[in-house]
């Protein structure tokens, strides 16, 4: 097997409405396993179009898309579902978690859904990826009795369930304050080092982008720079 | 394993919104409660009024019309058969219309399986003598034993004790209307004239009311022997053969096959009764009209209920979406949803429907038309609550589909950037 999680080629996005536009000009990008990626740009330069196409919600697009070396062209719903449940891990800027549920079911969810373990056995790894990000004490609350940092972390716990071969990000620690970003970025470091996690976060924050392994710069719809950081 | 994630899902969304989840499921035991109630009601109802009708009367009715031949004796003569027969104003022969070879009949049916009851029976066409003033009327000969068994003729009789017309020797039972008129207690004579020109005297030992008026007006009942008796006629003389059969969908098929065997005049208690079968299948009708379009109408309110609370879960959707879960399995939770508000709210509304009925059931209806009834009729068929229950799974099915249809169709894209 390759090296290779996720490679994109000459991915372009239009957007029609109200008139056609470009977004995304031409993207190729490839990510290895154990990388730390940043994405960074202006706003509106098209970074959550991007990541939307690259975690297979978005299908309207040109170009080829391959994750862990599968073409994503012409997979039906219910293929791609599989994908996002299986291979990808999204955390939001937003938490996005179910107020219906407690925390430790909402870390659940998406293991139960692939239904490769009993529903113990997730329990159990829920459980466990509460204790990594230091949060194992609210499993039985409900999201809506957390701080906004601690939702974010039980995002993230939820994002690693199904042990992802990527996780991305959509500015995951843009709405959190600087103690909690600092958190966040720590967890990413350390799933990327001892666990050799493959991550690709979107990032506003040039202090948290400096210290990835690789910083995507996009302008416009493009990729400008991609800089591979020396390790420190 | 699908099932139950699918279901821990859709049972969460309910609890958060337990309120409209109550309210819509509330709608749907209420139009099934009506549902059942009002069927059960109808249904109750028209067996009330067949009764009127099958109880008494025969299923098959053998009689002998007096009418001319077919076959006129000109048509059997072979030294005309190659000629037109313009013979008009043909006049039937002068006969009683007699059941001739009755007892053969009579036995023949009563070894016949698919028959539960053989009663013979003799009309006779009288005047009912009051003073100086004659009016017309009935008299029908019986076997008492079979006309009680067949046709729960003791019931009817209100006054006086049927059995007495088998056992005193020229009696008569009056029909109310009649007793009324000729103002006869039990125990008087009375006289009426056969068509024949006889007067003859009778006791009266009871009043019959069917429950329809005419009929008692001018009908009366006597023993077999003494309307042979007063028709002067012999011991094998009868003008009809009562038949009650097991099923009663066979009457039109055996009135045809037993009229051609035994050459008699037959007909089924469906044609003699059209009218009858008409009111009952049109309150049927209205019974169902009504249930379903109760059931529509809480069929709306899941559908709005379901759209609102699609609507209010865009994110959780979304979300559902973003990690995994397909179209499909976001349809498969709403639709359990709108299913699991039609079940509950169907089975609690079978229930209540059932009480409901019972309680209809007890409360007292006391007519003089009908002296058998003393409380509102209910019809406790099973059939009913199965009606009731698959409509109120498809109609929560159809409710819940088109909202949960569109769930499963929403981009979480959209839902993620309008954040
Ligand atoms: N549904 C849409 N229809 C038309 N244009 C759109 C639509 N969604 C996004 N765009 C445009 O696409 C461009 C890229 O948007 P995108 O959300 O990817 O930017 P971004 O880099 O994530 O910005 P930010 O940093 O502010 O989140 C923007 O110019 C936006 O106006
Ligand atoms: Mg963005």
């Amino acid at each position: 097997m390759s090296n290779i999680v996720l490679q994109a080629r000459n991915i372009s996005k239009y957007f029609h409405d109200p008139v056609t536009n470009q977004v995304l000009k031409n993207i190729n990008l490839t990510i290895e396993k154990g990388v730390f990626a940043s994405v960074m740009g202006k706003s509106g330069c098209g970074k959550s179009t991007l990541l939307y196409i690259l975690s297979t919600m978005d299908t309207e697009y040109e170009g080829e898309l391959f994750i862990d070396g599968v073409n994503m062209r012409n997979r039906k719903e219910k293929e791609l579902a599989l994908v996002r449940n299986e291979k990808i891990g999204f955390v939001f800027q937003f938490h996005y978690l179910l107020n219906e549920f407690s925390v430790i079911r909402n870390v659940m969810l998406p293991g139960i859904k692939l239904a490769k373990y009993s529903e113990k056995e997730v329990e159990a790894k829920a459980y466990e990826k509460l204790k990594l990000l230091g949060i194992e004490s609210e499993a039985l609350k409900k999201p809506n009795q957390l701080s906004g940092g601690q939702k974010q972390r039980v995002a993230i716990a939820r994002a690693l369930i199904n042990d992802p071969l990527i996780i991305m990000g959509d500015e995951p620690t843009g709405n959190l304050d600087k103690k909690n970003s600092e958190n966040v970025y720590e967890i990413f470091s350390e799933l990327a080092e001892t666990y050799k996690q493959s991550l690709l976060i979107v990032t506003h924050d040039p202090e948290f982008a400096n210290r990835t392994h690789r910083i995507i710069e996009m302008v416009d719809g493009a990729i400008t720079a991609d800089i591979i950081q020396a390790e420190k | 394993m699908k099932f139950k994630l699918i279901s821990s899902v859709s049972f969460s969304l309910m609890l958060a919104r337990l309120k409209q989840t109550t309210v819509a499921a509330v709608g749907v035991t209420f139009s099934i409660t009506m549902f059942i109630t009002l069927l059960s009601f109808m249904g109750g109802l028209n067996d009330l009024l067949d009764g009127l009708i099958t109880k008494r009367s025969p299923h098959v009715r053998l009689y002998n019309e007096v009418e001319p031949s077919e076959k006129q004796p000109v048509d059997r003569s072979l030294q005309f058969g190659r000629h037109y027969n313009f013979v008009s104003s043909v006049k039937p022969k002068n006969e009683m219309p007699e059941i001739y070879n009755s007892r053969k009949i009579m036995n023949t049916l009563q070894h016949d399986t698919r028959v539960a009851g053989v009663s013979p029976k003799i009309t006779a066409q009288v005047f009912y003598n009051v003073g100086s003033i004659d009016f017309a009327g009935s008299v029908n000969g019986i076997d008492v034993d079979a006309e009680a068994k067949l046709f729960s003729f003791k019931d009817y009789v209100t006054t006086g004790n049927y059995i007495d017309l088998k056992n005193t020797p020229n009696s008569i039972i009056l029909g109310k209307g009649v007793a009324d008129k000729m103002l006869a207690d039990i125990g008087d004579l009375i006289q009426i004239t056969t068509s024949k020109g006889e007067r003859v005297q009778l006791i009266v030992v009871g009043y019959f009311q069917s429950g329809l008026m005419d009929i008692d007006k001018i009908q009366s009942y006597t023993s077999l022997s003494t309307a042979q008796k007063l028709l002067v006629e012999t011991d094998n003389y009868i003008t009809d053969i009562q038949i009650k059969v097991n099923e009663l969908e066979m009457a039109p098929e055996l009135a045809k096959e037993y009229a051609r065997i035994f050459e008699t005049n037959a007909v089924d208690i469906q044609t003699a009764n059209a009218q009858f079968e008409t009111g009952s299948s049109v309150r049927t009708l209205i019974s169902y009209a009504v249930g379903i379009t109760l059931l529509i109408v809480a069929g709306f309110g899941i559908y709005n209920i379901l759209n609102m609370m699609i609507y209010e879960k865009m994110d959780t959707i979304a979300i559902l979406k973003a990690t995994g879960f397909s179209g499909n399995d976001v349809k498969n939770i709403f639709i359990l949803i709108s299913m699991t508000i039609g079940i509950l709210g169907g089975l609690l509304g079978l229930l209540f429907g059932f009480i409901l009925s019972m309680i209809i059931d007890q409360i007292p209806f006391v007519t003089a038309a009908l002296p058998t009834i003393k409380t509102y009729a209910i019809n406790y068929n099973p059939k009913f609550y199965i009606i009731g229950i698959v409509f109120s799974i498809i109609t929560t099915y159809l409710a819940g589909y088109f909202p949960a249809k569109k769930a499963s169709k929403l981009d979480p894209v959209i839902i993620i950037r309008g954040k």
